[in-house]
């Protein structure tokens, strides 16, 4: 039986390719739109009202707590029980988004609180508005903590698109399905996929241990 | 929606004993990761030649993967070649392997954060290196890094459910399994699987919580 054989990869680029790009694209969408999500809950929590400041730390609370699989699910079986449709790709990169969110919403939050009170308190005394000493004075701070955090949930993305190979989502794990199927090799098909994930993942890591390193030497 | 026949105790019981699994699988992969992250990372900590990079770079690679690829690996791919395991067994193999790399990450980074002072007051006092790490380094760095360690753990629990893709009775699994039989069981199951989730996870946030609190 023929255990290895390199010849998967280019027999079957065109299925990898189309695959990767789906997982590319599931990450990217994934995460503009947790950023999004993720600031607004994160400007919610830190909001001087009580009611928003609750929803916040709930929707936080709750998400953290649950698998990535039970969001997706809800997008991928829970919906189509209530009479509305979605296909894998979408309620994939969806439950990614949702998850995600809640994760980038902590990380920009504990970034704002990580700048000392008295920054906040010296630019409102020397006159700037509570929006101009954010601007201004928190949030360039704030960028240090939450900069690399955000790359360690990009990071996070692209290894948790997987799950898109769960609902049949036209990823990587997907397609390598299909062409494992089509070659009876599954140990080549898998480890090609293994070093396709690998190249996104491993430059993102090794641009957030930069960051990590590069902002230690500014506190210093 | 039909909660109440949704809830019906065949139901609940299949859910819970999906849950029963969860627990099973994630005890004995908390275990595992444990020893193997506390091995791994204290190597790389120790930069010892060879090993100590050699064993970085099979951490690194594996932090980087996905961990439904790991699973799956191990659990379909491999079988086809011979080399068969129980899902069970895959599914906790595939768990530690990962978590054990992530938790080595953890073990390493806590061991640096050790006060250099520390080490050199014990190398002066007579100590040895080994007995350095092992009286002074090992148990200030272990207490350092206890709350990212619950993180990780809550993340493993979490994970289990990616065990779904070599089709392990798990929670996620059994929900897969009601919600094909009828449309209606669908959104009850998943909010009672949350809860089950919910419940275990919110509670050890709660503990690293009160860890973290502790050191400041």
């Amino acid at each position: 039986m023929v255990i290895w054989d390199s010849s998967v990869l280019f027999d079957h680029w065109d299925r990898y390719m189309q695959g990767f790009g789906q997982t590319v694209l599931a990450s990217l969408l994934a995460l503009i739109g947790s950023l999004i999500i993720g600031t607004i809950i994160a400007i919610l929590r830190i909001s001087p009202y009580r009611w928003l400041n609750v929803f916040g730390a709930a929707y936080v609370e709750f998400l953290r707590n649950i698998p990535l699989l039970v969001v997706v699910f809800f997008f991928f079986l829970g919906l189509p029980s209530l009479g509305i449709p979605l296909d894998g790709f979408s309620s994939g990169t969806i439950g990614l988004m949702v998850y995600t969110s809640s994760f980038i919403a902590e990380a920009i939050r504990a970034g704002i609180q990580a700048v000392p009170k008295g920054q906040t308190e010296a630019a409102r005394s020397s006159g700037l508005s509570y929006v101009q000493s954010m601007w201004h004075v928190v949030l360039p701070q704030a960028v240090k903590v939450v900069l690399p955090a955000v790359g360690n949930q990009m990071i996070n993305l692209v290894k948790n698109s997987a799950i898109l190979g769960v609902v049949a989502g036209l990823d990587l794990m997907y397609y390598a399905d299909l062409i494992s199927s089509d070659t009876f090799l599954p140990i080549p098909v898998y480890t090609f996929v293994a070093l396709f994930y690998l190249v996104l993942t491993v430059p993102l890591s090794m641009a957030v241990h930069y960051m990590e390193r590069r902002f230690a030497r500014s506190n210093a | 929606m039909d909660f109440a026949g949704a809830y019906s105790w065949p139901n609940l019981r299949f859910l819970l004993q999906g849950f029963w699994m969860t627990l099973q699988v994630a005890g004995l992969a908390i275990v595992f990761s444990f020893i193997l992250g506390v091995v791994l990372g204290t190597i790389r900590y120790a930069r010892i030649p060879v090993l100590s990079t050699v064993i970085a770079f099979i951490v690194d690679t594996i932090r980087n993967l996905p961990l439904l690829l790991i699973i799956f690996f191990i659990g379909i791919v491999l079988p086809q070649t011979g080399l068969r395991l129980p899902v069970f067994w895959a599914a906790v193999v595939g768990l530690s392997i990962f978590e054990g790399a992530m938790i080595a990450e953890i073990v390493r980074s806590g061991l640096s954060s050790v006060d250099k002072g520390q080490v050199e007051a014990a190398r002066a006092s007579g100590l040895s290196y080994m007995q350095t790490l092992r009286h002074i380094i090992l148990p200030l760095g272990l207490r350092r890094m206890s709350p990212p360690m619950v993180s990780q753990f809550i993340a493993l629990i979490k994970d289990t459910s990616l065990a779904v893709i070599i089709s392990l009775p798990e929670l996620m699994r059994n929900v897969q399994v009601l919600s094909g039989s009828s449309f209606a069981y669908v959104i009850p199951a998943l909010i009672f699987a949350s809860l089950l989730y919910f419940t275990v996870n919110y509670s050890l946030s709660l503990v690293a919580k009160r860890l973290e609190a502790r050191q400041t």
